[in-house]
């Protein structure tokens, strides 16, 4: 009688087929509609002239000294972010001090504040009304409507991201293998370049990754503190917005194309750093 | 190397994990930092490396005083509880690495190193496993690479943290056997913290055994087992029983009635004794009471016995009974102490 009755052993934690199904429909409805539908407009909408029209949009003069900026600005924004990241994460995760929670809530504190309003902040702080604003001016040194703030804006915006990644990284692998490397001899510096940096590597790699993808797409802070000067300071977040209100289609969704191009290169890297190293990429250990 | 550890205290946030802690450590002895949990045994371990530093007293590295030079000034050999193998490394690289960071002018020339590199691996019985990385290892054999590592640099005193604590009873059994013959060849000063007593006792020349942040008794296997000098180490060492006593006029008094053992000055305090130290007897004078059950414990019976004078509360207490006469339960089972000690209050 046994054979007749088949019985279905299921996981306590298992769904149904059909709550499944709804479950991976609607997601996909979901994502289809709100990041693949768009990503399609990009390239179908900078291609729609042709080849030549896109390349033509991208070999501009203006449209080429944004990706130049864009660019400068990340290559200044991304290391030093990866500095300051390193150094937080160092402190709040081997160190223990008072205003540590205070210090944890600062870094987080550019994701909880509208980037309209961290570009503000510079206004103010280095406006013609501020103090350090003529200051700085009667050296020369012009912060507001040129590259220097549009530096500091990004900086401030992508800071949180290496620290983010690397604390609950280096939290968990606590201070043993630096104690190890100290007994045996090794100076602080020894022990940071054989062993913690070793160790953190590709939380590392990620928290860049994700910091130059923000940095290089920044809109809202850096479009206060840009003066959107064409060829001069527009990033390549601004000249899209640029070009589009000019009813420069083509041209705007080619540069826009740059951009979901390097999102797209940045997932393709991330993917492949997380199937190479396992989970441990994404913030746990390898 | 000879330590000397004089009125250690620690203390972290105005806690105090270390009270005046003293101990003298011999040169090439093997010692054992014994106790429960947050006795400070793995603080006093750390001091002595120069993983922390006291709040005050000194540490003396034979005639040095150690107290405020640094980890790695102290040129100790460290086995962490976990390992804190560099995953990263291989085998031979962990091995070499704290001859690979040392300055240009005391660094050993590259072929040098990895010749002492493999003869430390046939130290600890791992050749060929050079280039293994340490999560292909066994937990014993990444417990022998740790210790290989630390004694790359030549240490002058070797600490071990809960050297067996992640490993199996089987393994834990043969590595301590291994340590043991480890140090009787290289006669490393060693010290080694455990919260097994019987790694201790097996294991060290001399027991430090410590309960909340102080040193309860120093000595021999025999010493701290047989002749507990507190009623912390009595309990903590081996089984044991303990009863609230009077002694008068000679006569050691339980609940008022004598229980046919005595003392020569009278007091009161606590009687402590070993199931294994123990008489069933039939005199009127004894310890009596109900048996509530009895367990086979490997070669002997223990049988466990709730014993009250009338009117009293009960005190429950474990006695040794013979293994081929099993005793039944709910009988009245007299006995009396033949080797025990009373702790004044």
């Amino acid at each position: 009688m046994s054979e007749n009755r088949r019985i279905l052993f299921r996981n306590p934690a298992d769904e149904s087929f059909t709550t499944k199904l709804v479950l991976v429909c609607l997601s996909l409805v979901f994502l289809g509609f709100f990041l693949f539908l768009p990503l399609v407009v990009v390239f179908v909408e900078a291609f729609r002239k042709g080849g030549e029209a896109y390349y033509e949009a991208l070999a501009e003069p203006d449209a080429w000294a944004a990706i130049r900026l864009t660019l400068t600005v990340a290559a200044i924004a991304v290391p030093l972010n990866l500095v300051f990241g390193l150094a937080a994460s160092w402190a709040i995760a081997k160190f223990e001090f008072k205003g540590k929670a205070f210090l944890t809530t600062l870094i987080d504190l550019p994701f909880s504040i509208s980037p309209v309003i961290s570009g503000l902040v510079y206004v103010l702080l280095f406006g013609t009304g501020s103090l350090l604003g003529p200051w700085l001016k009667s050296y020369g040194i012009e912060v507001l409507f040129a590259v220097p703030g549009i530096v500091l804006a990004t900086v401030f915006v992508t800071f949180p991201f290496v620290a983010r990644e690397l604390i609950p990284l280096m939290q968990d692998q606590g201070t043993g293998d630096e104690e190890a490397a100290l007994s045996l001899g090794a100076s602080g510096w020894q022990t940071f370049w054989y062993v913690t940096l070793p160790n953190i590597k590709w939380g590392l790699l990620y928290g860049v990754l994700l910091c130059n993808a923000r940095a290089m797409g920044e809109f809202g802070a850096v479009s206060v503190v840009s003066g959107r000067i064409r060829g001069l300071t527009n990033t390549m977040p601004l000249h899209v917005e640029i070009l589009y209100n000019e009813y420069n289609m083509v041209a705007a969704f080619a540069v826009a194309s740059l951009l979901a191009l390097l999102a797209l290169v940045t997932l393709a890297l991330k993917t492949f750093l997380e199937l190479r190293f396992g989970a441990g990429a994404a913030g746990g250990r390898h | 190397m000879e330590v000397k550890i004089n009125n250690i205290r620690k203390e972290f946030d105005r806690f105090a994990a270390l009270h005046d802690v003293s101990l003298n450590i011999a040169s090439g002895e093997l010692i054992a930092l014994l106790g429960p949990s947050g006795s400070g045994k793995t603080t006093l371990l750390r001091l002595i490396a120069g993983l922390d530093f006291p709040t005050a007293g000194q540490i003396f590295f034979g005639e040095e005083d150690a107290s405020h030079h640094s980890v790695q000034d102290r040129n100790v050999g460290f086995v962490f509880q976990h390992y804190a193998l560099f995953r990263h490394m291989t085998v031979a690289q962990n091995i070499g690495f704290g001859l690979k960071v040392r300055p240009s002018a005391s660094r050993p020339p590259k072929s040098e190193i990895k010749k002492r590199v493999s003869d430390l691996l046939d130290m600890v019985q791992l050749s060929g496993l050079e280039n293994r990385y340490p999560n292909q290892l066994s937990g014993g054999q990444r417990q022998r690479v740790a210790l290989a590592r630390a004694m790359a640099i030549e240490p002058r005193i070797l600490l071990l943290d809960e050297p067996f604590g992640a490993l199996d009873a089987k393994v834990r059994k043969e590595l301590r056997r291994w340590l043991r013959e480890f140090h009787d060849r290289t006669g490393h000063t060693t010290v080694f913290v455990t919260h097994d007593q019987e790694e201790a006792l097996e294991l060290a020349d001399r027991v430090v055994v410590m309960s909340q942040g102080k040193i309860e008794q120093v000595g021999s296997a025999d010493d701290v087992y047989d002749r507990p000098q507190s009623p912390f180490v009595f309990s903590f060492i081996g089984e044991s029983s303990h009863l609230p006593v009077e002694v008068k006029d000679g006569a050691v008094l339980f609940q008022g009635e004598p229980i046919g053992i005595s003392q020569g000055s009278d007091s009161a305090g606590d009687l402590f004794f070993r199931p294994e130290d123990v008489v069933l007897t039939d005199e009127r004078e004894a310890l009596s009471g109900k048996v509530t059950a009895s367990r086979r414990l490997a070669g002997t019976r223990i049988a466990e016995i709730d014993i009250a004078n009338n009117g009293h509360a009960p005190f429950h207490v474990e006695v040794e009974v013979p293994l081929h006469a099993p005793i039944e339960l709910g009988s009245e089972a007299r006995f009396r102490p033949t080797r025990w000690k009373i702790f004044t209050k």
